[in-house]
């Protein structure tokens, strides 16, 4: 299959109302052809009310959407040219696989063999040839999610929409069609949006992640951005394991901030922060625990998980409770054993209260 | 979407100027219209006759077309044409609600002219057609504004549905209004009250030893008895059924079959066998112990004592599901705080199933209020609602105004009941099973409750098989009571045919036919309507929808013989005349037994993943499409139930039916009810017989053909979500 003639999505203000309750915020979205797009947050944060609005499956209350530069705003579902992979996929019961892939094509009016051929090709495509004659339960979970890949993208959408594609798969497949997804998508150069709570699917398949909360954005950017430049405590604590250590900005001075944690001085650039209280964005990683006579900030064990490939502890600190991981090699510590936290500047990061 | 409208124009248009405005009296089938020459369309009848107010439908579909040639901008071009259509389409209803011949005339002072003064006939097929399409393009262009999330097909079918429901539920029960208020020579207002409230009706004399209660009263009294009697029987089966290890279960399961399948009167013939002056159980206690051959079994207790034997199946179906309801590990919990099992029963089962008794109460209460086979041949001196409002309307006195104030006393009972139900108990339930897997068992019942059970349910359940099987003893026997031979000849007077000519020589065959035919026509219907409800209610969201649901619901609440009474008055009259056709007697049982079709097809909806429907219409699919080719395929099972169902109601149906039967249409039952009348018991036991037959051949097809499609598809449908 060729390059798909793929689609920018535009929200421009976009309001979405159930009755009392504001399930979108005046939504502002710009999502360029050809981009992977995940739409993160945890449920009821409005990102499934998004894809279904990018699908006309919701009508916006207020706003203006646009698919590929044209107004879509008041087109049903069915005018758009726009396919969804659903959670249960979805899959029609009653139809063959074959039928199932065809299915889009045919009541587009397409003429039976050749559609018949294109959804061939479809399956091939998602390594599934030569099941066409099969019913959907004859399948297995992932091969019918894969089927269900099929019955989208041989539609050649503008906009391929997936609503939490992966949920029902187990930990291992869900890696492995998740990457089979990701090869897919940059192929045939698709617009993606994809709808997940998973930070870790997110960060592994995404382009660019918008993280959003309370029904609006509440950082967009790509995965790196999001996980070394967190603007929020709520983004720090979601895209990937943080401590927020609360602090007190002393002084600014060229948008370098100062402040104490425990007995040492630490400086560090964020143009958005002014002198007082603030939070600090400590990474486990990043926290090294020393032997007790070593400067630092002196702490105690208090709880201590082997998990094979890292440890992970608790040590109550001054600063209070943080959360460490070391690797499995360095010297290990007990429950109760007393140590040294020992915080890089450079590992920290502030933000907002 | 323009030549959608198009289309629809241009059938409105030919039923104006093509089709015979006015019904014919051939009927439209006999094509009697086309040979002379001039079908009676609505231009000629204008320029010829001068019934110049049916411009309005022509005037509105030439403005429409106008509209959507001159209008450049779609949103506007929308707006207008459904401001035209609507208009044209409430002008061309009122003309002909205004401009009749007989029945009420409310306005006729309105229309001056000696032409208007004449009235008109009913509506006819062009008449149809035009108001069909009118309320298409009014619909279509109301999605082409962007409601509905535009969907045409959809926002058509709400319209549709809208439309039927305001002209075969509200527009009849409206004229029972009217008629309520009517008195010689014209409309009174303050006359109603003094009626309504009349001590016939409400007269509370026999508390103080008078001679008897009014009929609203009997009613309400008899309709408590039942709905607390049903209830305590209900649940004591209920709880046999699903707490205790009883043998025969599956005997009990029948019992909640039963109800489906038995004609009206069946039960009441069956207790006059047994326990009239004449039967068995009378002659047997006089011979025993001499006591007195009485009529004891004509009155309340008659009445009573049917009903609790009709009902109790309804109480058994909807507790079961009640009292399984009850989530067994709140019962398990309740154990390990180290209640007793009689203690758990009664701090913690029961208050649980609360709402669910209130709602088998309720529907018991409404099931006695609407009775109207039991009263009939059991009532004697026990006057109540449902048969007096019959009386009123067929009896040698016929009073259609006391039959409007019955109807609507018997209304506002129904209609509260109704009401209580669903604000009351609808927002208190308890219901503990979640989409959570709750594995446990539910606690055995403690030995006290069981033997209460037991000691209530089993005699009752005893005395059920006894009374069904009087009636096929009864259907053999020459005379009850005076001659125990037995004998063919029942079933030959009704049913004989003369083999040697061919010809079917029995009395019964005409509206035993007749009962077929027409309910065979009316169930597919009816399924659809109640399909397509379904399919709106629990897919389409929509403006109006709670009210919506509540109109579609609500013929549930009202009794039979004021549909009955209400279909009699509202269309005898122009401008919907279809009394004496068999049209009115499919549409009464489409309406009646809609609730039906709309309670199974959301269920089964229920259990379609919806991200089904999405996926067809993300995939370009349109609604119209969706449905053929996903829904309704899935949606078979169901489907079948649905037409099988509403088959065998349209089939046990009387109440409303016996006033709009007619000597070209007879019916089962009301044949049946006649027998009654003249006390020809035999044949009608017979027939009955048949009848349950019948019935049962209806469904065992049924459950056959379901039986083999759901390990194909149901199951499917399962792994598909689940996986």
């Amino acid at each position: 299959m060729t390059k798909i003639n793929a689609g920018s999505v535009r929200f421009d203000g976009v309001v979405k109302r159930f009755g009392d309750v504001t399930a979108l915020k005046r939504l502002d979205l710009d999502i360029a052809a050809g981009e992977l797009v995940t739409l993160l947050g945890p449920s009821g944060c409005g990102k499934t009310t998004t894809l279904r609005l990018i699908a006309g499956l919701e009508t916006a209350s207020d706003g203006r959407i646009e698919i590929g530069g044209e107004d879509v705003t008041h087109l049903t579902a069915t005018s758009r040219k726009v396919s969804m992979v659903f959670q249960s996929y979805a899959l029609f019961p009653h139809m063959s696989v074959a039928q199932n892939v065809a299915y889009g094509l045919t009541v587009g009016g397409m003429r039976k063999t050749e559609a018949a051929q294109k959804a061939e090709h479809g399956l091939e495509m998602v390594g599934l040839a030569g099941y066409g004659e099969r019913l959907p339960s004859e399948l297995s979970g992932g091969q019918q999610q894969r089927v269900a890949v099929a019955r989208a993208i041989v539609l050649e959408p503008e906009v391929l929409l997936l609503d939490e594609p992966l949920s029902n798969l187990d930990a291992k497949l869900r890696r492995h069609v998740r990457e089979e997804i990701r090869q897919i998508q940059q192929r045939l150069g698709l617009t993606a949006v994809y709808v997940t709570h998973d930070q870790e699917e997110a960060m592994a398949v995404s382009d660019r992640i918008i993280v959003m909360r309370n029904a609006e954005i509440a950082q967009a950017g790509s995965p790196k951005e999001l996980y070394d430049c967190p603007n929020s405590a709520f983004i720090a604590d979601f895209i990937g394991d943080a401590n927020l250590v609360p602090v007190e900005i002393d002084r600014v001075d060229d948008g370098q901030c100062h402040f104490t944690i425990g007995n040492r001085r630490y400086s560090t650039t964020n143009a958005l922060i002014q002198a007082g209280p603030a939070q600090a964005v400590l990474r486990p990683q990043s926290i090294n625990l020393d032997n007790p006579q070593m400067d630092g900030l002196p702490g105690e064990v208090t709880a201590a998980a082997y998990l094979g490939r890292e440890i992970q502890y608790t040590v109550e600190t001054s600063a209070g409770p943080l959360f460490v991981i070391a690797e499995a090699n360095a010297r290990a510590h007990k429950r109760g054993d007393a140590v040294s936290v020992n915080i890089a500047n450079e590992a920290v990061r502030l933000v907002a209260n | 979407m323009r030549q959608t409208i198009a289309l629809w124009l241009l059938a409105g248009l030919a039923g104006c100027t093509l089709l015979p405005w006015y019904m014919t009296s051939g009927g439209f089938w006999s094509f009697e219209w086309v040979g002379d020459g001039t079908p009676d369309s609505a231009l000629t009848q204008i320029v010829q006759v001068g019934r110049w107010w049916l411009i309005a439908p022509i005037l509105a579909m030439l403005t429409v077309a106008i509209v959507q040639f001159g209008v450049v901008e779609p949103v506007r071009r929308a707006k207008l044409s459904l401001w035209i259509a609507s208009a044209g389409l409430v002008l061309t209803a009122l003309q002909g609600l205004v401009i009749v011949r007989a029945g009420p005339r409310l306005f006729e002072g309105l229309f001056g002219g000696e032409v208007a003064a004449a009235g008109q006939p009913g509506f006819g097929i062009g008449a149809g057609v035009a108001l069909i399409s009118l309320l298409f393009i009014a619909t279509i262009s109301l999605s082409q504004t962007g409601r509905g999330r535009g969907d045409a097909f959809v926002v058509s079918m709400i319209g549709l549905i809208v439309a039927l429901v305001a002209v075969f539920v509200f527009y009849p029960v409206a004229h029972i209004l009217i008629r309520a208020f009517e008195i010689p020579g014209g409309y009174s207002l303050t006359q109603f009250f003094p009626r309504f409230f009349d001590s016939g009706l409400w007269g509370l004399d026999c508390l103080f030893g008078g001679q008897s209660c009014g009929t609203a009263i009997n009613s309400l009294f008899l309709a408590l008895m039942t709905a607390a009697g049903t209830t305590i029987l209900g649940l004591a089966f209920a709880l046999i059924f699903t707490r205790t290890d009883f043998r025969a279960k599956k005997l009990l399961r029948v019992l909640t079959v039963i109800p489906i399948i038995t004609p009206p009167f069946v039960i009441g013939l069956a207790l006059i066998l047994l326990f009239g002056r004449s039967g068995t159980v009378t002659e047997i206690a006089a011979e025993l112990f001499g006591t007195e051959k009485t009529r004891w079994l004509y009155g309340f207790w008659g009445v009573y004592f049917a009903q609790l034997l009709s009902f109790t199946p309804i109480a058994f179906l909807v507790l079961i599901g009640v009292v399984q309801g009850v989530s067994p590990s709140m019962e398990e919990a309740s154990q390990t705080l180290s209640a007793d099992r009689w203690q758990t029963f009664r701090r913690v089962s029961l208050p649980l199933m609360r709402p669910g008794l209130a709602n088998a109460f309720l529907l018991g209460f409404i099931e006695s209020l609407a009775d109207f086979g039991n009263p009939l041949v059991l009532g004697g001196g026990y006057n109540v609602l449902s048969t007096d409002i019959y009386f009123a309307i067929v009896g040698s006195a016929a009073d259609p105004a006391k039959a409007a104030i019955l109807a609507i006393a018997l209304l506002s009972l129904t209609l509260s009941a109704f009401l209580a139900q669903r604000w009351w108990v609808g927002r208190k339930s308890y219901a503990t099973i979640t989409g959570k897997a709750d594995s446990g068992q539910n606690a055995g019942l403690s030995p006290v409750v069981k033997a209460i059970c037991y000691w209530i349910a089993l005699p009752w359940a005893a005395l059920t098989a006894v009374v069904y099987s009087m009636i096929i003893f009864g259907s053999f026997v020459k005379l009850w009571g005076y001659d125990h031979s037995f004998t063919f000849d029942h079933y030959t007077r009704a049913f004989g045919i003369d083999f040697t000519s061919g010809r079917l020589t029995g009395v019964a065959w005409d509206s035993y036919f007749t009962t077929l035919t027409i309910s065979s026509i009316a169930a597919p219907l009816t399924a659809l309507v109640g399909l397509a409800t379904a399919y709106l209610l629990v897919r389409q969201k929509f403006v109006g929808k709670d009210a919506f649901e509540f109109s579609t619901m609500l013929s549930f609440a009202i009794p039979g013989t004021v549909i009955g009474v209400s279909y009699i008055m509202a269309f005898n009259f122009p401008p919907i005349e279809l009394t004496g056709t068999s049209i009115i007697l499919i549409v009464v049982f489409v309406f009646r037994n809609m609730p039906v079709g709309v309670r199974g097809g959301i269920a089964a909806m229920s259990q379609l993943d919806s991200s089904l429907d999405e996926a067809s219409v993300t995939l370009g699919a349109n609604s119209f499409t969706t449905v053929r080719r996903v829904i309704l395929p899935l949606m078979g099972p169901a489907l079948f139930a649905a037409i099988t169902y509403s088959f065998v109601r349209a089939i046990t149906s009387v109440s409303a039916v016996i006033f709009l039967v007619s000597a070209k249409h007879n019916m089962a039952t009301s044949f049946i009810v006649g027998r009654v009348e003249n006390g020809e018991f035999g044949i009608a036991i017979a027939y009955s017989a048949v009848l349950i037959v019948t019935m049962l051949t209806a469904i065992l097809l049924l459950q056959l053909i379901i039986g083999t499609r759901r390990l194909r598809r149901t199951d499917r449908v399962q792994t598909a979500a689940r996986a």
